[in-house]
């Protein structure tokens, strides 16, 4: 058997060089008379072993990283081939602890298969949801996912089943599924991962979705920060189309099913359901007040599911193994698994997908294990940039929705950014004002107007202008744009200036830069 | 940027009405435009209004509303820059003002020589490996200041 080598073909992992090690890999190869097959995977998500290299042996794969071109002759020379000895040679893959204490239900596939491989797909369990989906009436699989207890998976963590039924309800010539690939949220990677690494499986989940509803469309927009995953999954709706899963009649069922990918155009705002619609019907990515919800009149005025990649891609393990399954794992009312994104100033980077109910610091400490700068954790963001920053005495926090909710935080898309000691909270909590500021789509003035007063307000008392005023001014601001603004961005941005002001008050009362206090 | 075409109405109706049968076509035809010329020059805004049955304001609103759309021509290389938490947490605010002296330009700007043009962008979804620095649409992680050198001085 000629020897297997997989190298990722993930943006992240090449960010970090697997384009030069791949190619390395195939010239050491080839100077040598070494038979080799490369295959280029998904990322595993364990992006501080990047680029990671594996090998398959009969024992299963093994693992080496993070490889540098420069290491392959070497590498070559150890008989990495055969599984040998070298100094970056970490055992099998599957046994590396931050790997094996995962529950890897949606990303059980992502870094083990060719992402547009047809063949690996279907050796992989792929197809399999489907394929139990167009045995079921339109109702019951429904009824599954209700019964599986899935929640939206971008943010808002609103039940999937429920939102499936109102648009089944809805009576409409036509009606579209729309998946939410505009993952804006800092800290976060999982859609991109999954967009590059087992495309076929969204596909899969907006086909079921579209027979749950009766939807013969659907779209995805993909963030334009995303090229190289709008090729990735492009391909995959092309060799799908070809293989007969979408088009007129979906794998002969006679029901057709119809996807499209189109390419955001760089507004955070776009994440919002409503913004995300009005951009795909060609307009500004202005939000639409709810009601009526775009379940009712959605894409074209009509009924329209819109989910987040992960959720879509939940679907089909749901589908293929049974809503009992997938709802016992985690506890409460957050069932199933999230995939977390260890990101920012940590040493082990990378997608944990586990089921809920771990503490926010058993995953920092035990998979993230600390900071990267080797320095005191002094916050943690959680939710992207419109979540809480915690202190380290809320580490103790379950990863659960209702807990986080019960601690003024948010769990969002899952994404955990970590910060050192040496992170300045006023800073931050002015960069949230400026944030929004900069994505407002500009509808509701507590958003648009407040966003910008709100980091004119957070400057003078970094100047020391005022302080108790200004404080007293930034905290009314925050309260106004909490229960005036149309959307999360606005309504949201105040939690992490709270939180900033709440668990690090003494970041707002350091002495005034000398520049500013001699104004 | 990879080889884009200097302006020409001619191509750009040609792309316009290649496009314009999609539902909702206004961004596919901006991002089409942007590709080949590599911005969207100011007599594109008419032609759209023509091919879409839009006023000229609606598609003014639509190109000034998306950071993605420019209005001027780019350097022959765009950098976009992370500016974003996960990036911030690693340092990405001292790698910001690194670049803006390295390159002697402001966010959105170009160099003189007209070799770069500077991009603010806010998460490339590489938070394991910040910070992050995309280059004509390549992604790159862990950048300090020297790798950042060593990018930008590498023949593209």
């Amino acid at each position: 058997m000629t020897p297997k080598i997989y190298v990722p073909i993930d943006a992240a992992a090449l960010s970090v060089g697997a384009g030069a090690v791949a190619a390395a890999i195939e010239a050491e190869a080839l100077r040598r008379g070494s038979a080799c097959t490369l295959v280029r995977n998904g990322s595993r998500g364990l992006f501080w072993l990047e680029p990671l290299v594996e090998i398959e042996t009969p024992g299963g794969r093994v693992a080496y990283g993070p490889v540098a071109a420069a290491d392959v002759p070497s590498l070559f020379e150890a008989g990495f081939l055969g599984g040998g000895g070298h100094r970056l040679r970490l055992g099998p893959t599957e046994e590396i602890p931050y790997l094996k204490a995962q529950q890897r239900l949606t990303f059980a596939r992502c870094g083990i298969t060719d992402p547009l491989s047809l063949e690996d797909y279907a050796a992989s369990d792929g197809w399999r949801g489907l394929d139990r989906a167009l045995a079921l009436a339109p109702r019951r699989i429904v009824e599954t996912i209700i019964e599986s207890g899935l929640r939206g998976r971008g943010g808002a963590g609103f039940p999937t089943g429920i939102k499936w039924r109102t648009v089944l309800d809805a009576a409409a010539e036509q009606k579209y599924i729309v998946c939410n690939a505009d993952e804006g949220d800092s800290g976060t990677f999982a859609d991109r991962m999954l967009m590059e690494g087992d495309p076929f499986v969204l596909i899969e989940g907006m086909i079921i979705a579209g027979l749950a509803v009766g939807a013969s469309r659907g779209f995805i927009y993909i963030r334009s920060e995303y090229p190289h995953a709008f090729r990735t999954f492009g391909r995959a709706i092309a060799l799908a189309e070809a293989a007969g899963y979408l088009g007129a009649s979906v794998a002969g069922s006679g029901r057709a099913f119809r996807l499209e990918a189109r390419l955001g155009a760089g507004a955070y705002i776009c994440g919002e359901e409503t913004s995300l619609l009005e951009s795909l019907e060609g307009r500004r990515g202005q939000i639409r007040p709810k009601p009526p919800l775009p379940a009712i009149a959605g894409l074209f005025g009509r009924p329209t599911v819109v989910n987040n990649v992960v959720s879509l891609a939940s679907v089909p393990v749901i589908l293929d193994q049974g809503a009992a399954f997938y709802r016992d794992f985690g506890l409460g009312r957050s069932r199933g698994t999230l995939p977390f994104q260890l990101a920012g100033n940590v040493k082990r980077g990378g997608l944990v997908e586990t089921a809920f109910g771990l503490t926010l610091g058993q995953l920092i400490e035990r998979f993230g294990g600390g900071t990267a700068s080797g320095r005191p954790v002094r916050a943690v963001q959680v939710g992207g940039p419109l979540g809480a920053y915690f202190p380290p005495a809320l580490l103790d926090t379950p990863l659960d929705y209702e807990a986080f909710a019960a601690r003024r935080g948010m769990l969002g898309h899952g994404g955990v950014v970590v910060f050192d000691d040496t992170v300045d909270l006023a800073r931050q909590a002015r960069f949230a004002m400026e944030f929004c500021a900069i994505e407002s789509c500009g509808k509701c003035t507590p958003c648009r107007i407040g966003s910008t007063r709100g980091v004119e307000v957070i400057d003078r008392i970094i100047a020391g202008t005022e302080r108790g005023k200004n404080l007293g001014l930034l905290d009314d601001l925050c309260q106004l744009m909490l229960d005036g603004s149309l959307c999360a961005l606005g309504g949201l941005t105040p939690f992490p200036v709270l939180s900033a002001l709440e668990h690090f008050p003494e970041d707002f009362d350091q002495p005034a830069a000398p520049a500013r206090a001699a104004e | 940027m990879e080889s884009v075409s200097p302006w020409d109405p001619a191509e750009a109706r040609e792309i316009v009405d290649r496009l314009k049968h999609l539902p909702g076509a206004t961004l596919p035809i901006l991002h089409a435009l942007q590709d080949h010329f590599g911005y969207v020059d100011r007599e594109a805004g008419a032609i759209l209004a023509k091919a879409l049955n839009l006023s000229a304001a609606e598609i003014h609103g639509v190109i000034s509303f998306y950071h993605d759309f420019r209005r001027l021509p780019p350097g022959r290389r765009v950098i976009k820059l992370c500016r974003a938490e996960a990036c911030q947490a690693m340092g990405a605010r001292a790698l910001e003002a690194h670049v803006q002296r390295r390159l002697g330009v402001g966010f959105g700007e170009t160099t003189a020589d007209r070799r770069f043009t500077l991009e603010p962008v806010y998460c490339l979804g590489n938070c394991a490996l910040s910070p992050a620095v995309m280059i004509d649409g390549d992604l790159h992680g862990r950048v300090d200041p020297a790798r950042f050198d060593a990018l930008v001085e590498a023949p593209p």
